[in-house]
């Protein structure tokens, strides 16, 4: 089905803090401008694929937006995935409109764990809390910790994720964090938990961001003006947690995912322009690299090294800020972002970009989904 | 006065865990079907489905696998601890938990050799490690 789908229309909200508007307003801007975006009429949309908010889980969640976008869906519904969820829901939306089940689809997600809760990131791991084992951060420091010690990863290949990405959300105007990071300061930024500094860890954002999903022939029928081409996409999951993985570094999931996507799409990762990388943590960035195989297991912190991310470089890479500074929101901007990038209207473009990757996942590397855009 | 360390959910299922622990014994999960072990309890084996299993002994020797440092407190009753260290530990039968290690941070190293030291906090007790 390679470029048989595209993503017809990209909207979000201003992101930083929201402090008065709940997640399904904040779903429903997104989608109305995603829809203007396309030149679509909402009442063309048959589809409404809607990611659970981290911040406060609501059963129906799904039919609630649907609601209040006043719409009456053929397929609505809630998926809960942790950051994977965005790519995977734009591809049920494509599987779906493939399978003659709808044909125009809405994907969104909003969330506001900034001014709302963020218990859901400082959690209790189960009954291991009474060893003090809290929060989304620390399952990342044990794989950060565990990279180090096997392949001797330096704290310079960290910290060049975070300066690629907040050199790139610095000049991004709708970036929630504009201020590059030089190495000795991102050196003297203090630990989390320790191997995590707070330069290696990703915002908390509110916010919502959507996009327009149809054939690319019902594209062409309607005018839309800038439709950007699904290649490819794939799925993986590691069910285990840390304590029932064999290995911390290496990743199944994302090598199922890649295989997947690349195959579809019929490139190889050589011909990959521009990628947007997952980026809740740094040691999420250089591992994902390496189960991709843009470099071998355990090579990423050569791999990065010499500006090999920034713009320019080998693999240029969160071109809007990702997670570390345009928006902690879990996956949804980097799609936009990728979009922008095929269309040749990004902030900071890179000339003449073809194909673009994009990636999420979540839990602790649990889940990961891979998507291919093309110009 | 500080807050309690959060103490442990425990369920029919795990009870036999945490007894263990209160009396000196570190046991986890082996399934009689298809010899799978595991941490923590689970009612079913994940390898083949089947609740044919039983809690054996460890003999409380394993091995770091990766441990982390905190640096701030998600939960009170560790304020007065920070920075405290928590590990990724592997057992000498096979399966992996979460545990503390009673040792300073700059002496942890991976691979390193651990042995039981288990921690009796009010009701109930934790599987810690210190090096052997």
């Amino acid at each position: 089905m390679r470029g048989e789908i595209v993503i017809a229309g990209i909207g979000n909200t201003r992101y930083g803090r929201h402090p008065d508007r709940d997640t399904v307003s904040l779903n429903v801007e997104a989608c109305r401008h995603a829809l203007a975006d396309a030149a679509v009429d909402k009442d063309a949309v048959d589809a409404v694929f809607v990611k659970t908010p981290s911040s406060a889980r609501e059963f129906m969640y799904g039919q609630k937006v649907s609601e209040a976008l006043g719409l009456q869906p053929r397929i609505a519904g809630a998926w809960d995935q942790g950051g994977a969820a965005n790519i995977t829901l734009l591809t049920f939306a494509a599987m779906a409109i493939m399978a003659g089940q709808c044909e125009i689809a809405l994907v969104c997600y909003a969330d506001n764990p900034k001014t709302g809760s963020a218990a859901h990131f400082a959690r209790p791991r189960g009954n291991d809390a009474a060893y003090g084992w809290f929060s989304t951060a620390a399952g990342y420091a044990m794989i950060h910790r565990n990279h180090v010690d096997q392949f001797g990863t330096a704290p310079d290949a960290f910290a060049a994720v975070a300066m690629a990405c907040r050199r790139n959300g610095a000049a991004n105007p709708q970036a929630q964090l504009r201020a590059p990071l030089t190495l000795d300061a991102y050196m003297a930024s203090p630990f989390v938990v320790e191997p995590l500094r707070r330069d290696d860890c990703c915002l908390i954002s509110d916010g919502g961001a959507a996009v327009v999903v149809m054939s690319a022939r019902r594209a062409r029928e309607m005018g839309v003006a800038a439709p950007v081409p699904i290649l490819g996409f794939g799925h993986g999951q590691v069910s285990w947690d840390l304590q029932a993985r064999s290995s911390l570094t290496r990743l199944p999931a994302v090598e199922a995912a890649a295989h997947d996507a690349f195959a579809m799409a019929g490139l190889s990762t050589r011909q990959i322009d521009v990628a947007q990388i997952y980026d809740c943590f740094t040691i999420t960035v250089l591992a994902t690299l390496e189960a991709y195989g843009f470099c071998a297991h355990g090579e990423s912190g050569r791999f990065v090294r010499d500006g090999a991310l920034e713009i320019g470089g080998a693999l240029p890479v969160n071109t809007a800020g990702g997670l570390l500074s345009e928006t902690g929101m879990p996956g949804m901007q980097l799609i936009l972002e990728g979009v922008r990038q095929m269309r040749g209207t990004a902030a900071t473009q890179v000339r003449g970009a073809k194909h673009c990757l994009v990636t999420n996942q979540g839990g602790t590397m649990h889940t990961h989904s891979s998507l291919i855009l093309g110009a | 006065m500080t807050a309690a360390i959060p103490e442990p959910e425990i369920t029919s299922v795990n009870r036999p865990y945490w007894e263990g622990l209160k009396q000196g014994q570190l046991m986890f999960a082996r399934c009689r079907q298809c010899g799978n072990t595991w941490f923590p309890a689970r009612p079913e084996c994940p390898g083949c489905l089947q609740d044919d299993w039983a809690w054996t002994p460890s003999a409380g020797q394993g091995r770091l696998i990766s441990w982390v440092v905190y640096h701030i407190a998600f939960h009170p009753a560790f304020r007065d601890r920070l920075p405290y260290n928590v590990a990724l530990v592997a057992i000498d039968e096979g399966p992996r938990l979460i545990a503390n290690i009673a040792a300073p941070h700059d002496a942890l190293h991976a691979d390193m050799r651990l042995r039981l030291d288990i921690a009796h906090i009010g009701a109930f007790a934790l599987a810690r490690f210190a090096p052997a």
